[in-house]
């Protein structure tokens, strides 16, 4: 194979990448504020798309015009989950947490089965699907996974800003901080982390709707996203924003390597390479907290 | 003088009804028809990696979401051994156990830099990474998955009823070494450091025990039966393939949802947890995945208004336990 060709390879795995950023990054945002590990992330990234499918079929309009709805539907719903629910699990013991979103991960599961079958399902956005440019001279890129990396960047670059240059951003940091003393100065705390929830699924509803678009989604694939996020995550190191990006990113291109070389090892190089970072640099590469 | 005591009245007739339990239970091939025998093997098994979870999460703190990987590994570690060694069925079991344990040395060694929520995950992509490596076993029948030979099956017994029978009372004596081992683990001093992570890490580490240590042991421990069980299971169904073999559905969220309703924490939880469990089954089998959502959902009712279980509330309502696990300090008066 070419020099050119292993270069698109690593490319397209690139900018997948972008879209294992977004897995990550609603992830990451919810355990920095709150120590919460969402097991049930990547069923609501699936139930996203949903949303996605029902407002194009109801409204006729293209998948990514329906983001204008199905972000905020998602972040409603994430803030109506951290108050109703996951609130009430928060504390000093591990379990609660993670086995009520264990949970909810097999109620959206089957839910989701008993509403839309196990059919697979796609979105279709329309004449962009199959636009493409020449980004370099020989190096073809296509218009949809461009613009779902450009939008990852974007939505890592706003999380930044949103974290270190806003009122709620010195709240998300407080509360991160010492939640007992951010009380104290008057936050109150179920709100913040309820807003932290909503932004991370206003994260997952881009994700979702992207991950619709390209790929073929049914009910189930749900768990194999969370993992990809969480990867993405613990390369990149716990609490960074962009620490995500780049572990996206590795973990996008050694997937599409892997695939090069057998396609049976897509999943599993993506793994190994994982695996193997926590071997060597269990931090991850960028890390901001520690666990 | 004083000496500390386990059992007490409750735990006494506890062991009693368990002893005749077990004994009705294991003359079931004479009483009992086909489907019952198959229904209790099942239920065994389901015990058995409850229990087994039980002792990994309740006790140690390692909530697992990967323990698939240890099932998954024993049915194939099963077929592997019968098909391409011609070893018998069960000796292949009592095999499986020791390399389950040694293949969870490394693994523990590398998922044990992850803590609490993310430890969680990273179990997870361990069962994963078995399952992709399964499906890439061409002679194990790869995606796909492979039958168990006519001939190993015959091999165990030339009849199928006395084959049925011997499948049976293997699931039966499996599960009552598993559950004995786990209340002998507890009884010991090992066992008395478990209860005092259990019930706060911190202060348990300030009081001189090695917290990495015994969470260490316990995961081996829990691999060592867990894959074990695993091989029972792939001989009760006689086929394996890779996403029957690591379902995280099967052999993890059922078993964390018998564990939480049964009541975590407790040796007892697992064994009421499977039988409510069952029960419902057995009532509700018709509404396909509409039960499992309701699973879920009383899962985490339990979990939050409830979160010692079923078991749990019996025992603090009544002060009951049916194993003899509690420490008393007896005073007695010098003569």
């Amino acid at each position: 194979m070419t020099s050119m060709q292993w270069f698109n390879i690593v490319l397209q795995g690139v900018l997948i990448g972008g879209l294992y950023a977004m897995f990550a990054a609603g992830l990451s945002l919810i355990f920095g504020v709150m120590r919460l590990v969402n097991i049930a992330h990547g069923d609501l990234i699936v139930l996203a798309a949903y949303v996605a499918l029902v407002v194009t079929q109801a409204m006729g309009i293209n998948p990514l015009v329906s983001l204008l709805f199905v972000v905020p539907i998602m972040a409603l719903v994430g803030y109506a989950l951290q108050r109703g629910l996951l609130n009430r699990t928060l504390g000093d013991d591990l379990l609660p947490p993670l086995l009520v979103t264990f949970g909810l991960s097999i109620i959206i599961q089957n839910g989701l089965l008993e509403l839309f079958t196990a059919d697979s399902r796609r979105l279709q956005a329309g004449a962009i699907e199959i636009q493409t440019f020449e980004l370099l001279q020989g190096v073809w890129v296509g218009a949809l996974p461009l613009l779902q990396f450009v939008i990852a960047v974007a939505a890592i670059a706003g999380l930044q800003i949103l974290f270190y240059r806003t009122a709620l951003g010195r709240a998300f940091r407080a509360t991160s901080d010492d939640q007992p003393v951010a009380q104290l100065m008057g936050l109150d705390t179920r709100h913040v982390f309820a807003m932290a929830m909503a932004l991370s699924l206003a994260v997952i509803a881009i994700a979702g709707v992207f991950l619709a678009v390209r790929t073929n989604f049914d009910p189930a694939i749900g768990p194999a996203r969370l993992i990809f996020g969480f990867e993405a995550v613990i390369i990149g190191g716990l609490g960074s924003m962009w620490g995500t990006l780049a572990g996206g990113v590795i973990l996008g291109v050694s997937q599409a390597v892997g695939a090069q070389i057998d396609p049976g090892w897509q999943l599993l190089a993506g793994h190994i390479v994982f695996l193997a970072i926590l071997a060597v640099r269990p931090q991850g590469l960028f890390p901001r907290v520690s666990g | 003088m004083s000496r500390v005591e386990h059992a007490t009245q409750s735990s006494r007739v506890g062991v009693t009804l368990i002893a005749v339990t077990l004994i009705i239970l294991a003359l079931a091939p004479f009483w009992g028809d086909r489907q019952t025998l198959r229904l209790l093997a099942e239920v065994y098994t389901f015990v058995a990696l409850a229990s087994l979870w039980n002792l990994l999460a309740g006790y140690a703190g390692l909530v697992s979401v990967g323990q698939q990987a240890f099932v998954g590994l024993g049915g194939y570690l099963l077929f592997g051994l019968a098909i391409l060694l011609g070893m018998h069925p069960i000796a292949a079991i009592l095999i499986a156990g020791p390399i389950g344990a040694l293949v969870a040395i490394p693994v523990a060694a590398l998922i044990f830099r992850l803590r609490g929520a993310y430890f969680a995950i990273g179990t997870w992509v361990v069962a994963e990474v078995f399952r992709l490596l399964a499906s890439q076993i061409t002679f194990l029948g790869g995606g796909s998955g492979i039958s168990l030979p006519s001939g190993v099956v015959v091999a165990m017994a030339p009849s199928r009823q006395m084959r049925e029978f011997e499948t049976y009372w293997l699931a039966l004596i499996l599960t009552v070494v598993v559950l004995g081992a786990i209340v002998a683990l507890l009884r010991s001093r090992h066992g008395l450091a478990l209860t005092a992570i259990r019930d706060n890490e911190m202060a348990a580490q300030s009081n001189g025990i090695s917290v990495w240590r015994i969470k260490f042991i316990v995961y081996v421990i829990t691999a060592f039966g867990t894959t074990m069980i695993g091989a029972l299971i792939f001989l009760q169904k006689l086929r394996i393939s890779p996403d029957t073999a690591f379902s995280v559905n099967d052999w993890t969220a059922f078993v964390i949802f018998i564990t939480v309703i049964g009541g975590i924490g407790r040796v007892e939880g697992p064994i009421v947890g499977t039988i409510v469990f069952f029960v419902l089954r057995q009532a509700l089998a018709d509404l396909g995945s509409l039960y499992l959502l309701m699973m879920g959902a009383v899962a985490i009712g339990v979990m939050l208004w409830a979160p010692k279980g079923v078991w749990g509330l019996i025992a603090e309502r009544f002060g009951w336990q049916a194993l003899p696990l509690q420490r008393r300090l007896v005073l007695e008066k010098e003569q």
